[in-house]
C-alpha cells in the first residue's frame, strides 16, 4: 500500500528539484504525442529543444530570438507571482497586456510623426497606466464587494480582445493603410522604434526591463517588509492579519504590480517585435506566463530560467513547424502538459511516499 | 430598432444560446457542491466541442456526437481528478492547467476539422402546430429538453436523496464525512466526472448545434460565464436555469441587434455578454454574506486523512 505522509516543511530539494522532473516527463510525453502524430519523436524533441540553440544552420537566428519572447513571458511571469503567492488570481494577465499595448501605441500614434526623444517614455508610461488601469478594475471589484478576482480578470481579456479589435479597425487604424486593419507600424516610427539594443542578441527595452523586474522582485521579497507580507499572506493568512498585513490594499498592490508589468510588456512588444496594433496581435503571452510563474516555483530566478525555457518551446516550436510540419497547437498542449506534469510531481514536495500501512496509535 | 425582432424567433434562438453554458453551469454546481472548485470548465468544453464534432462527422450520427463530447469532457476532468485528489495538488492552478491544455489539445485533434460542416441535429415536434407556445417551447432538438431535465434532476438529487446528502455533506466538511465513514476522494471524483460531462456535452452542443463548425478557440469564455453562472446562481440548481437563460437572452439580442444594424458599436455588442456576466457578479457578491453563506464550506480545499 503506497500512502502519503504530509511533510511538517516543504521538502527544499524536491521543490527544487520537480520542475527538471516535470520537463523531462513532459519529453517524454510530448515524444509519445509527437509519435502518436506519424512524427519522429527524437528528431522532433530535438528541433524544439537542442536545434534553436546549437544547430550551425538555425542557432545564428533562433538564438536572438529566445531574449525576445523571453522577455515579456518573464516580465509578466513575475508580476503574477508575487500575487499567487500572497493567494491572489490575477489570470487576465493577457488581457492587461493587450491595454498596455493599445494605451502605449495610443499615445505614440497621437504625437506621430513628432521627433522627440519624449514618445518613447511616455508611451512606455502610458503602457503601463493601460495595463495598471485593466487590473485595478478585478482588484476594485474585490476589495469593494468581493467579487472573485479570477474570473472578474479572466472575463475582462474577451472585453479587451473586443477594444482590441475594435481600434485596429477604427481609432488607431494606419490612415495609410489602404482600409486594412492594424495600425500604423511602429518600428518604422524612429521616436518610438524600440530597437534591438546590441547587435544579433535580440536585447530590447522590453528585455532589460524583464531582469530589472526580476532583480527588483527577488531584492523585495528577500529584503522588503511588503515582501515579507506577501509571503505571509500565503502561507498564514490568519498570522498575516495579526501581524499588521491589510488584505485589502495587499490586492491592490498585488493586482497593480502585476497588471502594470503586464502593461509594460504590451507596450514593448507593440514598439518592438510586434510593430503594430491588429486584430491578431496578442499571442497569449499572459496565459503562458501563467505556465513560467508555476514553473519558476514562483521564485525570480525561477522564473527568469522558466521564461528562457519556455520561450525555447515557443521557437522551437515553430521550427518543428516549419521542418517536421508539427501543428501549432502541438506546442500549446506540450506547454499545458509541462504544468501538468509540475503540479504532479509537486506532491513530492509536501508529501512524503510511505510504503505500507500506517500503524494504529 | 427593437421592431425588426420577433420574439417568436428569438425565445427559441434565447433556449439554444443557453443551452451550452446551463449544461456545463449545472455539471460545476455539482463539482462545486463536492466541494471541489474546478476552473478548468472552459478547457472540458472545447475538448467537448471537439470530441462531440468528430464523431458526429465521422459517424454521421449527432446523437452519438454528444456522447462523444460528453465522454472526451469526462476523461480529460479525470486528469484534473486524478491530479486534485490523489495528488493534491492546488485546485486553481490544476483547473487552469486543465483550460490551457484543452484549448491547445482540441485545436491539435481540431486540425482536419475546420470548415467541415456537421450533421444537423433533428428537431422534434411536441406540437408545433399550437399556436405561440408550439414554435417557441415544443419545438427543440432533444438536448434543449435533456438540460431541462437534467436541472430538475440534479435539483431532485440534491434534495431528496441520500446520494445528495453525502455529496452536500462531503463539499460542506471533508473531515467529518470521512469520520462518518463516506469516501470523500471516491465521492469528488465521480462529481468531477459529472462536471466534465456535462460540459463536454455543453461544448458539443456549442459545435453540433449553435455555431455548428468547428473553429479553434470557438468557446470563447463559455466556460468561464459557466462559472460565473455558479456564483450567480448562489448553488442552486434553478437559478443556473434562470441564470443561463438570462445570459442567452443577453448574447441572442446583441446578435440581432448586430443584425438589425443598431446604433451601437459592434465590438460593443460582442463584449457584453462578458460585461455582464461582471456586473452580475458585483451585484451577487456585493450583497453581504447570502452568497458567501451558500457556498460549500469546504469548496477548494485539498483533503488528505492525515491532515
Amino acid at each position: 500500500m503506497l500512502r502519503l505522509e504530509k511533510r511538517p516543511q516543504p521538502s527544499q530539494f524536491w521543490t527544487s528539484i520537480t520542475p527538471v522532473l516535470a520537463v523531462l516527463t513532459t519529453m517524454l510525453a510530448g515524444g509519445l504525442m509527437f509519435a502518436a502524430l506519424g512524427k519522429d519523436p527524437f528528431l522532433a524533441i530535438k528541433t524544439i529543444f537542442y536545434d534553436p540553440l546549437f544547430s550551425e544552420q538555425f542557432a545564428s537566428y533562433s538564438r536572438p530570438q529566445l531574449l525576445v519572447k523571453a522577455g515579456p513571458l518573464i516580465l509578466i511571469a513575475i508580476g503574477l507571482s508575487l500575487g499567487f503567492r500572497a493567494g491572489i488570481w490575477n489570470i487576465g494577465a493577457e488581457g492587461q497586456y493587450i491595454m498596455g499595448a493599445i494605451c502605449g501605441a495610443a499615445v505614440a500614434l497621437s504625437l506621430y510623426p513628432l521627433d522627440s526623444f519624449i514618445v518613447f517614455p511616455l508611451a512606455v508610461l502610458a503602457g503601463l497606466l493601460g495595463g495598471l488601469f485593466w487590473a485595478m478594475i478585478p482588484a476594485i471589484l474585490k476589495t469593494r464587494f468581493r467579487t472573485n478576482e479570477i474570473l472578474v480578470s479572466l472575463l475582462l481579456v474577451y472585453v479587451a480582445e473586443q477594444l482590441l479589435a475594435s481600434v485596429s479597425l477604427g481609432l488607431l487604424r494606419n490612415p495609410e493603410g489602404g482600409g486594412f486593419p492594424g495600425s500604423r507600424n511602429l518600428q518604422q516610427y524612429d521616436a518610438v522604434a524600440n530597437r534591438e539594443l546590441i547587435a544579433a542578441t535580440g536585447m530590447h527595452w522590453g528585455v532589460v526591463m524583464a531582469f530589472v523586474a526580476v532583480i527588483a522582485a527577488h531584492v523585495m521579497l528577500s529584503r522588503h517588509i511588503l515582501g515579507f507580507q506577501i509571503r505571509l499572506a500565503g502561507q498564514a493568512p490568519r498570522a498575516a492579519r495579526f501581524a499588521g498585513v491589510m488584505p485589502k490594499r495587499l490586492v491592490i498592490l498585488c493586482l497593480g504590480i502585476s497588471g502594470a508589468l503586464a502593461g509594460l510588456a504590451g507596450v514593448f512588444e507593440v514598439t518592438g517585435p510586434a510593430g503594430q496594433i491588429s486584430i491578431d496581435f496578442n499571442v497569449g503571452y499572459g496565459f503562458t506566463a501563467i505556465i513560467v510563474a508555476f514553473l519558476g516555483r514562483l521564485h525570480p530566478i525561477g522564473i527568469l530560467l522558466a521564461g528562457l525555457l519556455m520561450a525555447l518551446t515557443y521557437i522551437g516550436g515553430e521550427l518543428a513547424q516549419f521542418m517536421l510540419g508539427v501543428p501549432a497547437a502541438a506546442i500549446q498542449a506540450f506547454q499545458g502538459m509541462l504544468l501538468f506534469f509540475l503540479l504532479a510531481f509537486d506532491v513530492l514536495s509536501n508529501y512524503r511516499l510511505q510504503f505500507g500501512r500506517r500503524e494504529v496509535a | 430598432m427593437f421592431a425588426s425582432i420577433d420574439l417568436q424567433l428569438l425565445l427559441p434562438a434565447l433556449m439554444i444560446a443557453a443551452t451550452p453554458i446551463l449544461l456545463a453551469g449545472i455539471g460545476e454546481l455539482i463539482v462545486e457542491k463536492s466541494g471541489v472548485l474546478n476552473l478548468g470548465v472552459e478547457g472540458m468544453m472545447i475538448t467537448g466541442a471537439i470530441c462531440g464534432f468528430a464523431v458526429a462527422v465521422e459517424t454521421g450520427s449527432p446523437i452519438l456526437g454528444f456522447v462523444g463530447g460528453a465522454i472526451g469532457g469526462a476523461a480529460l476532468s479525470l486528469i484534473f481528478g486524478f491530479l486534485t485528489q490523489f495528488l493534491l495538488s492546488n485546485q486553481v492552478a490544476t483547473g487552469l492547467a486543465l483550460t490551457l491544455f484543452g484549448l491547445g489539445f482540441s485545436s491539435l485533434i481540431g486540425q482536419s476539422y475546420v470548415g467541415v460542416k456537421p450533421p444537423s441535429t433533428a428537431k422534434l415536434d411536441l406540437g408545433a402546430e399550437l399556436p405561440v407556445i408550439g414554435p417557441i417551447l415544443l419545438r427543440h432538438d432533444v438536448i434543449v429538453y435533456f438540460s431541462l431535465a437534467l436541472v430538475a434532476a440534479v435539483w431532485a438529487f440534491l434534495r431528496y436523496t441520500r446520494g445528495g446528502l453525502i455529496l452536500r455533506a462531503v463539499g460542506e466538511s471533508h473531515d467529518a464525512a470521512h469520520a462518518l465513514g463516506y469516501k470523500v476522494v471516491r465521492v469528488r471524483i465521480l462529481a468531477i466526472m459529472f462536471g466534465g460531462a456535462c460540459a463536454g456535452l455543453g461544448g458539443s452542443y456549442l459545435s453540433l448545434v449553435r455555431v455548428p463548425q468547428w473553429t479553434e478557440g470557438m468557446t470563447a469564455g463559455a466556460g468561464w460565464i459557466a462559472l460565473a453562472l455558479v456564483v450567480f446562481a448562489s448553488w442552486k440548481p434553478w437559478r443556473v436555469l434562470l441564470g443561463a437563460y438570462l445570459f442567452g437572452g443577453i448574447s441572442v439580442l446583441q446578435l440581432n441587434l448586430q443584425a438589425a444594424g443598431a446604433n451601437v458599436p459592434v465590438e460593443l455588442l460582442s463584449m457584453s455578454p462578458y460585461l455582464v456576466t461582471i456586473i452580475v457578479l458585483v451585484i451577487m457578491s456585493a450583497d453581504r454574506g447570502k452568497v458567501a453563506m451558500n457556498a460549500p464550506a469546504s469548496l477548494g480545499r485539498s483533503f488528505h486523512v492525515s491532515s
